[in-house]
Parts: structure tokens; C-alpha cells; sequence
């Protein structure tokens, strides 16, 4: 940890869209040293003026992988990187990077606990890098994932979370949608509430560890509710993806 | 400078002179905290600044809101890159509080409700430069922000303005807190961009 975290560059080798507006990068990284799931790395883009951005973005591969690192990038349509990263970039492309970050946000397939994830849009991404580590070394942790999107089109993964959860035993998917279901749903678009995280969480005598991750007011209404239904602040981990 | 990034202008939107390397501006206020958010009534709050004999000094919230406070306004810099110019806070200089403390340690390591912490060089809590602040933009401090009481060191990241701090400890050697046991810079400086072991 003593030496300086550089700056690599890599090679965006495959890009692909999960949604009509969110794109994963998988990025060659030379030297990788591994990560996590649950941390992140920081991107540098810089214009031929020398004027640079830098912005966070959590990794979505799971390490040993079958190959580099994965990013998912959600498009704001009027932020400076997110619509470069969907809508610019191309398989060749080398962008800068340096990582991982992020030592607490972060889920260790040796613990024991049963998992409850909670995710809001784009904060699905660290949240798959546990899901998939945790089908790579088979691990017998009973998961559930709450993932709250718009509509059925937005969800990231849709296909791979459906293959994992007839696949990978002991792992469960709850979708909740905001604005539009799909056909047959049982029940209106709503937003995350008690009466979700009580019956698709897991109750707070288990003592799950739980990732909460995305907009800022949303991992607020999450946290809140997890913890007034009585579960230990303490293993109640958060990551907002800032703004509002 | 890094490589260049094909076909990228960037936005630049309000760019300003004054931001430190690396910043950009934002004009909401983000919330980053390692867990949900504490909700502390005011009247169970106090603060205490412990020295390293053990000597503790502690102030409740009538006693805390009753010393002088000040009205700063200052920029403030998160490590994940945003800056917000111009905040108005309220609160109690450092200074005021260590009127009362003697101590010849040099370090502090500020604790939080929840278990956080972070530490800094008792140099940078004082001089005006450190408060414990308790109203954001003539408002209570917000639960989200760290009500009912924040430490605000402007000059450091943000990460180092613990919320919803309950006290200080005095220490001869510095020691990593939460986040600089994760990886992050023991001082913190925006402006050299300080932000992780090492840089
Ligand atoms: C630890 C961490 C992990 C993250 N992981 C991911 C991830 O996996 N996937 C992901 O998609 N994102 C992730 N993010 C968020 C990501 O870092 C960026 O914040 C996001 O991509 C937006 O960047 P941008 O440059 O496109 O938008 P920005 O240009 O930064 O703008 C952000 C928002 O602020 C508004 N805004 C900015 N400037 C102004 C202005 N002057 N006036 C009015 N409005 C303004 C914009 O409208 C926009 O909605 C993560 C963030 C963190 C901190």
C-alpha cells in the first residue's frame, strides 16, 4: 500500500448495451493487481487541450474473472462522462484508469452471513460483481438481491440475474418497478418501501451483511427502512452515486 | 497530462479558476457516508474533546450552543471529485473549544456516532481554520449532512469533516481513521490531491 496508485492505460477490447441508455465497457488493464466486489476505480478522460475529467465507476466483473475488468455506465443525458462512455467510446479506444478503491463497499466470499443486496438503478453494478463471485467459487451464502428500476427495459443483466437464479442455488432476484411493469406484474409501479424490504429482505435475526447502492436519495429511503425494521446500522453498508 | 481521449471536448460548464486539480463543480449538495444516516436528537448530543492524560472536557448542546459561534463561508472538496463553492455554515471554532484544553499532543482523531472516524494534525483544527458546525446555509444541520453537529475542515477533504461528530481524542502519533485504514491519504490536501495512500 506504500507505493503511489498509478495511472494505467487501458483498452476498451468489447462494449455492449444493457439498456437503451446504460453500456458495459470491459477493459483490458495490463498488470491488473485484481479487486474485490464492491470496489471501484477512478476513469480519466482527457481532451486534446490537456482539460480533464475524472469519475468513479464500480467495477461489475468478479476477480479472478473470466477476463479483465467490467464498468457499467449509466447515461445522464446532460452530464461530461457518462454520455461519452455510451455513446463515444469504441472497442480500441484506451482510456485511463487507476484502482481498485473502495476497502469497506466491499463483500469477502469467506464470510459466512447471508446476504441481502438492495439496489436503485446503476447502483445494481458493485452489487453483480458480489453475485457473480459469489457463483464462481460456488459459494453456498443464501443471497437475495432487491433491484428497483423504472421499467422491465432498465434493468442491467436481466438475462444473466434470470440464468443465476435457476443456476446458482440460494441466490434470489426481486424486482421492483417505479414507473411501468411488465404484463402480468401483480401489483402497480411503485417505489421501494417497508412492506418490500420486509418480505423480500432478510429479517434482521438472520444478521445479514447488506450493500445498499445508488442514488443518493434512494440508498437514504433504504437505509432508513432497513434499519427501523431493526436491522444493526453496523452491517448496513451504503454507496451513493452522488447527485440527486 | 494523461493520453488523449479521442473524440472527448468535455462539457466545462462553469468552470471555475478556483477549483483545486481534478474537482468539478456541483451545485447540489451530494451525500456520501459509509452507512444508513444517524438520527440524534439535539438534546442526547454532546460533544467531548478527551486529551491524552484522559482529562475530559464536554459541552451538551445548551452549553455547545450557548459558546460564540461564527458564521463562515467557505468551498468545500470531496475526494470523489465534487466541489460546492461558497457554503455558509454556523458553528464553534476549534479555537473556542481548546481554549479550555491543555494538551501537548500534536494529533486528533475525531469520532463520530456509528463508529466513524478520521484524524488530523491538531495544526489544521486551529487558527480559524476548523468548527464544529451546526447550521447549514442559516438552517439546523440536516441528519443526511451530519446533523445536529459536523466537524468542518474546509481545507481538507471533505471525508475529514466528520459528521455527526462526538468528540475529539487527543493522540501523540498519528493513527489512520476509517477511511485512511481503506486506502485513503492520512492528510488529505485537495489541492495537491492527496487522495489515496501514497499520492
Ligand atoms: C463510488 C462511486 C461509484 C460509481 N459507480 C457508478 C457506476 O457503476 N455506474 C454509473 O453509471 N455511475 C457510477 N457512479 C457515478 C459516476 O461517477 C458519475 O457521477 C456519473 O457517471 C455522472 O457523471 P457525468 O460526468 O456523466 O455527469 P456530470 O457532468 O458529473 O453531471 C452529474 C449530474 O449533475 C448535473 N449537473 C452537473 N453540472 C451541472 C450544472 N452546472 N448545472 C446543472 N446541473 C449540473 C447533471 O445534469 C447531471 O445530472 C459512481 C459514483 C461513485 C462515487
Amino acid at each position: 500500500m506504500s507505493t503511489r496508485m498509478g495511472w494505467r492505460v487501458a483498452t476498451v477490447s468489447a462494449a455492449r448495451w444493457e439498456t437503451p441508455t446504460a453500456r458495459t465497457l470491459t477493459l483490458e488493464v495490463p498488470d491488473w493487481p485484481g479487486h474485490l466486489p464492491g470496489q471501484h476505480l477512478d476513469l480519466r478522460l482527457t481532451a486534446e487541450d490537456g482539460y480533464s475529467a475524472q469519475r468513479s465507476y464500480s467495477i461489475g466483473s468478479a476477480w479472478p474473472g473470466t477476463g479483465p475488468v467490467e464498468i457499467t455506465v449509466q447515461r445522464l443525458a446532460d452530464g461530461e462522462v457518462s454520455p461519452y462512455l455510451t455513446d463515444v467510446v469504441e472497442v480500441g479506444d484506451r482510456i485511463e484508469l487507476r484502482g481498485p478503491i473502495g476497502g469497506w463497499f466491499v463483500w469477502r466470499s469467506t464470510r459466512p452471513a447471508p446476504v441481502l443486496l438492495v439496489a436503485g438503478g446503476s447502483g445494481v453494478v458493485p452489487l453483480m460483481s458480489m453475485i457473480r463471485q459469489r457463483g464462481q467459487v460456488r459459494g453456498r451464502q443464501p443471497f437475495r438481491l432487491v433491484y428497483s428500476v423504472r421499467g422491465p427495459e432498465d434493468a442491467c443483466y436481466a438475462d444473466e440475474l434470470r440464468r443465476r437464479v435457476r443456476d446458482d442455488p440460494g441466490l434470489d432476484v426481486h424486482f421492483v418497478y417505479t414507473r411501468r411493469t411488465p404484463d402480468g406484474w401483480p401489483a402497480p409501479p411503485k417505489r421501494i418501501d417497508v412492506a418490500v424490504l420486509n418480505t423480500h429482505g432478510w429479517p434482521p435475526e438472520f444478521a445479514p451483511d447488506v450493500f445498499v447502492c445508488g442514488p443518493t436519495p434512494f440508498v437514504e429511503t433504504a437505509a432508513d427502512i432497513l434499519v427501523a425494521l431493526g436491522h444493526d446500522p453496523v452491517r448496513v453498508r451504503t454507496e451513493r452515486f452522488g447527485g440527486a | 497530462m494523461g493520453i488523449i481521449s479521442r473524440g472527448f471536448g468535455g462539457r466545462r460548464r462553469d468552470s471555475a479558476p478556483d477549483l483545486p486539480p481534478g474537482q468539478y463543480l456541483t451545485h447540489d449538495f451530494p451525500v456520501l457516508s459509509a452507512g444508513p444516516t444517524p438520527r440524534i436528537p439535539p438534546n442526547s448530543w454532546n460533544f467531548t474533546i478527551t486529551t491524552e492524560t484522559g482529562a475530559e472536557h464536554t459541552w451538551d448542546w445548551a452549553a455547545f450552543t450557548a459558546l460564540p459561534a461564527e458564521e463562515v463561508t467557505r468551498d468545500i472538496h470531496c475526494v470523489t471529485k465534487w466541489s460546492k463553492l461558497g457554503t455558509t455554515w454556523k458553528g464553534v471554532a476549534l479555537d473556542t473549544l481548546f481554549e479550555e484544553v491543555e494538551t501537548a499532543a500534536d494529533f486528533v482523531m475525531a469520532h463520530s456516532a456509528g463508529g466513524y472516524t478520521t484524524n488530523v494534525p491538531l495544526d489544521d483544527l486551529l487558527d480559524g481554520k476548523a468548527w464544529i458546525a451546526y447550521e447549514f446555509d442559516g438552517e439546523p444541520l440536516r441528519p443526511e449532512h451530519g446533523g445536529p453537529a459536523r466537524l468542518l475542515i474546509p481545507h481538507l477533504y471533505f471525508w475529514k469533516s466528520a459528521k455527526w461528530v462526538r468528540g475529539l481524542r487527543m493522540m501523540h502519533e498519528d493513527e489512520p481513521g476509517f477511511w485512511e485504514s481503506a486506502g485513503y491519504h492520512m492528510y488529505g490536501d485537495p489541492w495537491s490531491e492527496q487522495r489515496y495512500h501514497g499520492d
